[in-house]
């Protein structure tokens, strides 16, 4: 039977630390520049002008459509070679992941603005709301409400998807357990303390949205 | 920011507050209304009734612009309504319009995240710009006269169908209208719950609200009216007070209908 043995990973604390703090640092700074990016896209979908639709929607079927690991790959590798300037391998992996997720957050927003019954844009410029007072008091607080679930969910999915970045060499959680498998043989011990890193940040956060999510029902 | 309650109306137009003047709608090739003219003077009650399908939603919804019309002007005050929501040269935008001619729903459509009080001080807190210490207090009051002061603080979903239509109609009488649109605002509710509906709209009327009311409320209509309007197939086919139309009708048409009501 195996014998586990967890004590000659102790020595390598610091990189499974630094790691972690990679990851996250990936994660939120790709949940930001997703958000941004999710939000002109929604926009540009909603806009009722169809080029800028059509755009729009071709970015997010790319990005949708095809793996992480293969947009991560070309645009550290194939992307350089059409434009003529190399891009960093961390410039690489945040502007993939943000446009990653942006796709899927776009579709999220879209989703959400479009469940809200046209009656609440009615009744808001029925007491002469302008467009903007109606989107921003309206029916965007309603929609946030009913996008939260997509949108932890796909945010959750987005910090384990950061630990693709380790195929072009950023030193995150996932690289940084393979570095450890590598020095100590110990490919078992080291992908599970990788997994219970990855369980210690995401549970906590996971409840929180869950308990943020019931605050918000009082008013069903 | 102030709201001017009494804009220059043209002095020829006095009488006419808010007036449709040849109003189309075109729903793609669907011709929903075919020319249609309707004038809303100060003080008055008007009922819109016809058949389903006849357009008397699609008119009391250009009355706002809540549609646009197709062809046609709307009027309020003698001055044209523009297509933009602000005031542009001669024109009234559909902001300035809507803010002095309210509207309640067939589905209620109250804002479901804020609470009943929260649903009445809206308007004029966010348009109007009311300090909200007034708006609360006129929208306490006219929670208490449609009977549900007691639900100030709750949430539109705990409340049963008259009660949410009697809270629509405060947020619409919130911002002080000078018109009230109607749009079949009992159609929705149980049987049991017109009849409160019906009360407190005819307090407005006694209060002499003017009024546009779609409706298929005949006796009701009957009741309140200074005026009906008969609209079938995107015309005014019959106009006039309701002892000539509902309760004697001449027309054809609107004998038959009208006759459908009376069991």
């Amino acid at each position: 039977m195996y014998k586990w043995n967890f004590d000659v990973l102790w020595q390598y604390w610091d990189l499974f630390l630094y790691g972690l703090w990679l990851t996250v640092v990936y994660t939120a700074g790709s949940i930001a520049f997703g958000v941004v990016i999710g939000l002109i896209t929604c926009g540009a979908r909603l806009s009722g002008w169809k080029s800028l639709s059509f755009i729009a929607r071709l970015y997010q079927e790319i990005f949708r459509c095809t793996p992480l690991l293969v947009q991560l790959l070309w645009f550290y590798y194939a992307f350089p070679l059409l434009v003529g300037v190399s891009i960093d391998n961390r410039v690489a992996a945040m502007l993939t992941l943000s446009l990653y997720v942006g796709a899927f957050y776009a579709e999220i927003f879209r989703g959400g603005i479009l469940s809200i019954d046209r009656g609440q844009r009615e009744a808001a410029a029925a007491i002469g709301m302008s467009p903007m007072q109606s989107m921003t008091r309206i029916v965007m607080p309603q929609a946030l409400k009913r996008m939260l679930p997509s949108f932890i969910n796909q945010s959750v999915i987005q910090f384990k998807n950061t630990s693709l970045v380790s195929v072009i060499s950023v030193a995150d959680l996932a690289y940084m357990a393979a570095v450890v498998n590598g020095q100590t043989y110990r490919p078992l011990e080291s992908y599970t303390v990788m997994a219970l890193l990855y369980i210690a940040v995401l549970f906590p956060l996971t409840q929180i949205a869950d308990l943020i999510e019931r605050r918000l029902r009082v008013s069903d | 920011m102030t709201i001017e309650r009494e804009p220059d109306g043209n002095a020829m137009n006095a009488e006419a507050l808010l007036e449709a003047r040849g109003i189309r709608k075109s729903f793609g090739a669907l011709k929903v209304l075919k020319g249609v003219d309707l004038t809303l003077a100060r003080g008055e009650v008007v009922a819109l009734i016809g058949p389903s399908g006849s357009g008397k939603s699609t008119l009391i919804r250009c009355l706002n612009m809540m549609e646009i019309p197709t062809a046609g002007t709307i009027h309020f005050h003698g001055k044209t309504i523009g297509r933009e929501f602000r005031d542009a040269g001669d024109c009234t935008g559909i902001g300035t319009l809507r803010r002095h001619v309210g509207m309640v729903f067939q589905h209620f459509n109250l804002f479901p995240h804020k609470t009943v009080l929260e649903n009445v001080t809206e308007g004029p807190i966010v348009v109007c710009g009311t300090p909200r210490a007034e708006a609360v207090a006129h929208a306490l009051d006219l929670l208490s006269q449609v009977g549900l002061s007691q639900k100030r603080d709750a949430y539109p979903n705990h409340l049963s169908g008259g009660q949410k239509q009697r809270v629509a109609i405060a947020r619409a009488m919130a911002m002080r209208p000078e018109v009230l649109l109607l749009d079949e605002v009992t159609s929705a509710l149980d049987p049991e719950l017109v009849g409160e509906v019906l009360a407190v709209i005819r307090r407005l009327v006694d209060d002499g609200i003017t009024m546009a009311i779609v409706t298929h409320e005949m006796a009701f209509a009957a009741d309140v009216a200074d005026r009906v309007l008969f609209l079938d197939e995107g015309t005014i086919v019959a106009e006039g007070p309701p002892d000539e139309t509902i309760r004697n009708p001449s027309n054809e048409r609107l004998k038959a209908f009208v006759s459908r009501f009376n069991h």
